[in-house]
């Protein structure tokens, strides 16, 4: 796994900069990705942020946006106004999260 | 006596039902299979049949006769699953215990899910051939079609046998092109994935494949309604899509019944893990085919290679021992391209569809992620394999593990 620096500290990331080791991540680093994809961070993007983060730790896998909206309360329609065009993509890179399995 | 309950007698039920008697003596074990449908039908074969290469002859057959001897068919549909006690409910009230439960009913289109889309519409602007009664409609209405624009569209995955809109989409347009028409016809193919599959390799050779054919994709697009007036389509940012011809897949989701069990995900599929398909909750019950969450392709190639790891995983359960047959995914697909060719793509969890050459006994070495007429007669003499060698649960000499023998990894991925 390439590595990457990040504030100062060296971080697992994938081939297209997804964070892979669930806890390296904080939020000062979540700012730092959210910044790179030209994401402003408000309250509501925190929430989004946060039930993933959640949800992984007992799921396992990266919720899909239909699950962020069914089970975290966040709907479609507002995923798309946080993290426009590629909201799954999106909050699963500042979550520091693997990209949601294409599914098969 | 000790009970197995089966729910669903599609593809995956038929099959462990098939392969379990076998298994199980008679003396001790009484298997019992529930299922609401007099006729099983072959899928695939809606496909052709929306296209008017198969009649709706060689589609179904009916149920009860490729159930063996010694298992119960009980004819009606579940209500409702109580893991915590054993029981199943059915939606007349009737109660049937079980020691272990297999859950195989599939997935259902569901076209209520998206505002608009089986309004006033539904059938007839608005099609789809995911089920019997779609597959006609459509091809109906494709016989009556003089032109336009045809939107093939998936609404979210996962969706069963992945490649099926590819493959409307190729046999469309050569369909209108036999018909003369395909000058007349502007055709979109409209994708939540960003690209025209969800693997890279896969997705680059089938993205050509439909831009040769004159088809445009629209990647990353998540629909939010139909809109009945306006006769187009809209997705949450906003993009607006009109069509004259809409085929589209609707959600998938499992049963109902699995949601109100406890058992499932936010789509309703048991939550499974992949390698054994036991449930994550209950230890004595599984789920297979298409009603699990395994991350893997919806097919009934996967059901198949699944049902020659999970009995012998079983009989390992109920004798107390560990079970070590691990599934790892496999999945084939044969992809219908038009014009009397085809593709085959193999690939598992970890690998995905990649170019070389997949042996089939008899058939011989076919090409994988390439157009050939031998991959399209595959596809065709796949209806007699899954009628006589893949229900009954005989043996059909393909390793249900992927191998990565004769498979090529292009440079540069
Ligand atoms: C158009 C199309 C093309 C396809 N092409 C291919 C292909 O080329 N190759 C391939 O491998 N696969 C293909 N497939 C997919 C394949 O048909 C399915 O993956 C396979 O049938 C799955 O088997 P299953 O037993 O899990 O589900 P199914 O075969 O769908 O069976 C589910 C069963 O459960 C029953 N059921 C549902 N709810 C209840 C209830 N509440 N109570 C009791 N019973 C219930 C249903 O009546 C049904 O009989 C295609 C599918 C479609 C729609």
């Amino acid at each position: 796994m390439p590595t990457q620096d990040m504030l100062g500290r060296e971080v697992h990331v994938d081939d297209e900069g997804f964070l892979t080791e669930y806890d390296e991540w904080d939020e000062k680093l979540g700012a730092e990705l959210a910044k790179n994809i030209g994401v402003a961070m408000t309250d509501e993007h925190w929430k989004v942020i946060t039930f993933l983060r959640t949800d992984y730790k007992s799921q396992g896998t990266t919720a899909t946006t239909r699950r962020v909206d069914a089970v975290g309360g966040f709907p479609v329609k507002l995923q798309f106004q946080l993290f426009p065009a590629k909201p799954a993509k999106k909050m699963a890179y500042i979550a520091g999260l693997p990209k949601p399995a294409g599914c098969v | 006596m000790r009970r197995l309950l089966v729910i669903g007698a599609g593809t995956a039920g038929v099959i462990t039902v098939n392969k379990l008697r076998k298994k199980l003596p008679r003396s001790e074990w009484e298997i019992t299979v529930v299922d609401p449908a007099d006729t099983h039908d072959y899928q695939p074969g809606y496909l052709f049949l929306a296209v008017g290469m198969y009649t709706p002859k060689k589609v179904g057959r009916p149920l009860a006769k490729l159930i063996p001897r010694g298992v119960n068919l009980v004819k009606a549909a579940v209500q409702d699953v109580k893991p915590a006690e054993n029981v199943v409910v059915l939606t007349d009230g009737t109660v049937l215990a079980y020691d272990y439960l297999v859950i195989a009913t599939g997935t259902t289109p569901r076209p209520d899910q998206t505002p608009g889309m089986d309004g006033k519409l539904w059938h007839d602007s608005v099609h789809s051939f995911y089920t019997y009664a779609d597959a006609l409609a459509l091809r109906d209405k494709l016989e009556k079609f003089e032109g336009g624009k045809v939107v093939v569209h998936v609404t979210e995955m996962p969706i069963k046998c992945p490649v099926a809109p590819l493959e409307i989409a190729f046999l469309a347009e050569a369909y209108f092109t036999k018909r003369g028409i395909r000058d007349k016809v502007q055709m979109t193919y409209v994708t939540p994935l960003p690209g025209a599959f969800t693997k890279p390799v896969a997705a680059a050779a089938l993205g050509d494949m439909l831009g040769k054919r004159r088809i445009t994709v629209e990647p990353d697009y998540i629909i939010e309604r139909v809109d009945e007036d306006a006769k187009a389509i809209f997705s949450y940012d906003e993009r607006e899509i009109p069509f004259d011809l809409l085929v589209t897949i609707p959600l998938n989701m499992g049963a109902d019944f699995i949601g109100r069990s406890g058992l499932g995900d936010e789509l309703n599929f048991v939550s499974v893990n992949k390698e054994t398909l036991q449930s994550t909750k209950f230890a004595n019950v599984f789920a297979v085919g298409d009603a699990t969450n395994a991350p893997t392709s919806k097919a009934g190639a996967v059901a198949h290679y699944e049902l020659d790891l999970f009995p012998k995983n079983f009989l390992q359960l109920i004798a107390g021992k560990e079970m070590t047959h691990k599934f790892d995914g496999h999945a084939t697909c044969f992809v219908e391209s038009g014009h009397g060719k085809g593709l085959l793509i193999d690939f598992s969890y970890d690998v995905e569809p990649l170019p070389g050459s997949f042996p089939i006994p008899v058939l011989g070495p076919m090409r994988l992620l390439k157009e050939t007429r031998l991959n399209h007669l595959g596809k065709l003499a796949f209806r007699f394999v899954y009628w006589w060698l893949l229900l009954p649960g005989r043996y059909i000499p393909i390793s249900p593990y992927m191998s990565m023998r004769g498979k090529r990894r292009p440079a540069g991925n």
